[in-house]
């Protein structure tokens, strides 16, 4: 059986945390970059341009591409053959939290209480999302999750009979409802299926899927084309100013569910949607 | 309309700004969010803020900053590497501040900068008291960060990234988007757009 020590998860997710926050993934800045060519709202093109700039200034003087450096959020998938030494997972996941934030410079966002208030004052807790896969590798993906667009995300207990068109409204209705507020051009994350914390935990995964992937299934890949350009004929544009970029993708993971239900979890992001995925 | 404008500024100054001008703004803003409103509304309120052990530091209804004629910036940056005036320093979500927005806007607070809708209440008291709301761009933190050119804690230490920095800012980009007289140009935004898609030769 193949052993790993906890000291290089400490060490990988401490560079992650950096990382994530400095440099924008490749599949999204490009995706950007095609988005500031292709807009033709006045405002929006000009806010398209400065974030282009912003990503040049953040990589280059390595400064956080949005000071919402968020709440670590982490997907990890252990294999079944792999033996973890060292101190429990996910206190070394929180540990290279720690040192990552600190080391960074990143902002600490974290109150240890929702209703006290106090600020942590090193960005721990992570949320961690475990899976158990085959293998002997340890996969892990962090998604720095800023709240300006979490707090418009949405949790749709939707009817079987509401259908297709019944999704698509209610992505809509999230999307129109959050406007300027969740910084758009947006990444919109959506969970279909499942049951109620199974929808809002695909949602939050399908952010981490390259900008330009579909889903596997025929169907969910024509509904995330179809509601991509749904929602960018919505005219909202860059900033909630005007123009034609809303999203930049729409992003489906879907699951199972019940014959009484169809659950429905919309995960906004903005356009710094920040992912990186290591293996160890 | 592209305009430089110095701030803090008169109710006179602001009322030529109108909701859609391009704007670069020069002078002292306030960093402000969530703790920091919390703490200033409290204190007008009901109650004096006390330190950790118990000295009074602001009695009831004695801000740490005077807001007559001010603009804050609702911001928690990330902390500044050694070099650095401040770290990322992008606009967070306004609507989390609508709650203490028209206390302040009352005890002469001229401007906010942020992002995001305002509530029905907020556009009332913005008209009522004659201010003006800016949104920068959300999301572009580094690029904000080089228009503050000199940052200083001066109230709520306490708070880490939440405390009030006194800052001057040199052309700082943003967008009117209510104005004094209440137009709200994330309502016409999108006819706008449209309207000049359909207007093209």
């Amino acid at each position: 059986m193949r052993t790993i020590n906890t000291d290089i998860v400490v060490r990988t997710v401490r560079d992650m945390c950096i990382n994530a926050n400095l440099y924008l993934a490749e599949d999204m800045e490009n995706k950007l970059k095609n988005a500031a060519d292709n807009e033709d709202g006045v405002l929006g093109k000009q806010i398209l341009d400065q974030l282009i700039e912003n990503l040049r200034i953040a990589g280059e003087e390595k400064i956080p591409i949005c000071q919402d450096t968020g709440m670590a959020v982490f997907f990890v998938n252990i294999g079944q053959d792999l033996h973890i030494e060292g101190i429990s997972l996910t206190d070394a996941i929180n540990e290279g939290v720690r040192q990552g934030y600190k080391e960074g410079y990143l902002r600490k966002s974290v109150v240890g209480d929702p209703l006290l208030r106090v600020n942590t004052g090193d960005n721990t807790p992570a949320i961690v999302h475990y899976d158990i896969v085959p293998g002997d590798k340890l996969e892990i993906t962090i998604a720095p999750k800023g709240f300006g667009s979490e707090n418009m995300s949405k949790v749709y207990m939707l009817k079987p009979s509401d259908g297709e068109e019944g999704v698509k409204a209610a992505v809509l209705d999230a999307v129109k409802n959050a406007g300027p507020n969740a910084c758009p051009p947006l990444v919109v994350g959506v969970g279909l299926g499942g049951d109620f914390e199974l929808a809002a935990k695909m949602a939050k995964k399908a952010l981490t899927r390259d900008v330009n992937s579909h889903s596997s299934h025929e169907h969910i890949a024509k509904i995330e084309k179809e509601l991509l350009e749904e929602i960018n004929n919505t005219g909202i544009g860059p900033g909630g100013l005007g123009g034609k970029i809303t999203a930049l993708a729409v992003n489906i993971e879907s699951y199972a569910t019940h014959i009484a239900g169809m659950p429905l979890a919309v995960n906004m992001c903005c356009h710094v949607n920040r992912h990186v995925t290591k293996i160890l | 309309m592209n305009k430089h404008i110095k701030v803090p500024f008169s109710k006179d100054e602001l009322t030529d700004l109108n909701a859609g001008d391009y704007v670069y703004i020069s002078g002292t803003v306030y960093s402000a969010r969530d703790a920091a409103h919390k703490r200033m509304y409290d204190t007008i309120l009901s109650s004096e803020y006390k330190d950790e052990n118990g000295k009074v530091l602001y009695e009831k209804g004695v801000l740490p900053i005077d807001l007559t004629d001010n603009v804050l910036y609702y911001l928690g940056p990330t902390p500044a590497r050694d070099g650095q005036v401040i770290g990322s320093a992008g606009p967070t979500t306004s609507s989390r501040m609508d709650k203490y927005t028209p206390l302040l806007l009352e005890k002469g607070l001229n401007g906010m900068i942020g992002k995001g809708k305002r509530s029905e209440q907020v556009i009332k008291s913005i008209v009522d008291n004659k201010a003006v709301y800016f949104a920068a761009v959300g999301g572009a933190g580094a690029l904000l960060s080089k228009c503050i050119k000199q940052s200083e804690v001066i109230a709520y230490d306490d708070l880490g990234t939440e405390a009030i920095r006194k800052m001057t800012v040199e052309d700082f980009p943003a967008i009117v988007v209510i104005d004094s007289n209440g137009n709200n140009l994330y309502e016409t935004a999108i006819n706008n757009y449209f309207c000049s898609l359909n207007c093209l030769e």
